[in-house]
């Protein structure tokens, strides 16, 4: 993507989506994940930390809004070792850590890569926000925004830029669909309508390899990322 | 110089990470210190006259052209607080990030090598200043601005307290902070002649150990 940016001076990381690091190699991939409160955000982090952490050497950075649980949930699942796992604190405003002033995030990756690097892939991890929240370009490289069939089957109707501009859709806990009368061939169909050509994937994690979908789309990106 | 990068640099937009902290306000809330508009510029005159002088004059020597580290141990010795020398240098990193991409600039390229995990936020904010063709009184102002708008602001997130209320405050405020101002301009422009010991060390020991009590807080909405 950006792998022919030359570095003017030394400048250590002074922007942030520079895919060299100071020494010339080149960092990790990263993916943002956002998306509403309790849509399954951390449990997809989890659950691809489980399914990738053996092929890639990875990290995960956390932007609880006022508390440490859910990297503190990553922990206690042990899905990665307790080093690979920063948080960072947001002040209330986790679409401001993620998209307007991504100074704190940038300095938890940074760290990261020089703490327990060399790492493939590091996946940041919003606050729970609103449908407008979005990442940053000089943040992360490809976003995914999670929303689930519970919160309401007209949200991909309503759009707002996570639905309509993030890399990939993720609806997540469709094992519910039917007990809270959420028609996901209406959530399809919306989608599509909303993302054109961008990718959705409908995904419950209640199931054996529920993550599989998600995981195969993360390769395929880190694999354009190193190509 | 131009007065509009002052503004840019002001601008409680600019991405150096500002937002996540209250400069106490948050500790200070939950002590039942700040209940309203009336306590809100209570506190925040204390802070203005305290570390926000002191924070201000670091800002104001650095500009003028004092030596970055040694102004750096002078701002540890000002802060006993583990927990606030580690936010100001949390913060100044961050501004370090900001600050040279807006300014690019061989001062600000040699600190960021010499403090790789960040100088205190008011030094480097003072060399920032330089790079921008500010003066040390524009950096001062920048602190000072800071040191009370940060709070300020934390407070109607914590409190829902009327923003025109607290935007008030900090109006009737104004003219105390050109006076800090003054004070900083002087006492850091006496530091290339006499050295770091001419900077105010104004303490004010309730935020000190306010900051270390709300850094064991296991739920809050600010960093600090």
């Amino acid at each position: 993507m950006h792998l022919d940016h030359t570095h003017d001076r030394h400048a250590a990381a002074a922007v942030g989506a520079d895919a060299r690091r100071a020494d010339g190699s080149r960092r990790a991939l990263r993916i943002g994940l956002g998306g509403p409160v309790g849509s399954g955000k951390t449990a997809t982090v989890a659950a691809l930390c489980r399914t990738l952490r053996d092929e890639l050497s990875l990290a995960v950075v956390t932007n609880d809004i006022y508390t440490r649980e859910d990297a503190e949930f990553l922990l206690r699942e042990a899905v990665l070792p307790p080093e690979r796992i920063t948080a960072v604190e947001t002040g209330a405003c986790p679409h401001t850590a993620i998209r307007d002033d991504i100074s704190a995030n940038l300095e938890a990756v940074e760290d990261l890569e020089d703490e327990v690097g060399p790492l493939d892939l590091i996946l940041v991890e919003s606050g729970g926000d609103n449908l407008t929240a979005t990442f940053s370009k000089g943040l992360v490289d490809a976003q995914i925004f999670v929303i689930d069939v519970a919160g309401g089957d007209d949200i991909p109707r309503k759009g707002g830029p996570g639905v309509t501009t993030a890399d990939l859709l993720v609806v997540n806990k469709t094992d519910l669909a039917p007990y809270v009368g959420s028609d996901l061939a209406r959530m399809a169909a919306d989608a599509k309508a909303q993302r054109a050509e961008l990718p959705v994937v409908f995904q419950s994690l209640r199931s054996e390899g529920g993550v599989q979908d998600v995981a195969a789309w993360v390769r395929a990106q880190f694999a354009a990322w190193t190509a | 110089m131009t007065r509009a990068a002052l503004l840019v640099l002001a601008d409680g937009r600019f991405p150096a990470g500002g937002h996540a902290h209250s400069g106490g306000a948050e500790e200070a809330v939950g002590a039942g210190r700040i209940t309203g508009a009336t306590s809100l510029e209570a506190f925040l005159r204390g802070r203005l006259h305290t570390t926000g002088l002191v924070t201000a004059a670091l800002a104001a020597a650095a500009a003028a052209g004092g030596d970055p580290a040694e102004l750096d141990a002078a701002a540890d010795a000002r802060t006993p607080s583990p927990a606030l020398r580690l936010t100001a240098r949390k913060l100044g990193r961050q501004l370090m990030r900001a600050a040279r991409a807006a300014w690019p600039s061989t001062e600000l390229d040699a600190l960021a090598r010499e403090f790789p995990k960040g100088a205190h936020q008011p030094v480097v904010l003072g060399l920032t200043a330089r790079a921008a063709g500010l003066g040390a009184a524009d950096a001062a102002y920048c602190s000072v601005y800071e040191s009370v708008s940060g709070p300020a602001t934390a407070v109607v997130r914590l409190l829902s307290l009327d923003p025109f209320e607290a935007t008030a405050v900090l109006a009737r405020l104004a003219p105390e902070l050109d006076r800090v101002v003054d004070r900083a301009v002087v006492a850091g422009s006496a530091v290339a002649t006499a050295g770091v010991d001419a900077l105010p060390a104004a303490s004010a020991p309730l935020l000190e150990i306010g900051a270390e009590v709300h850094a064991a807080w296991p739920v809050r909405l600010f960093a600090s």
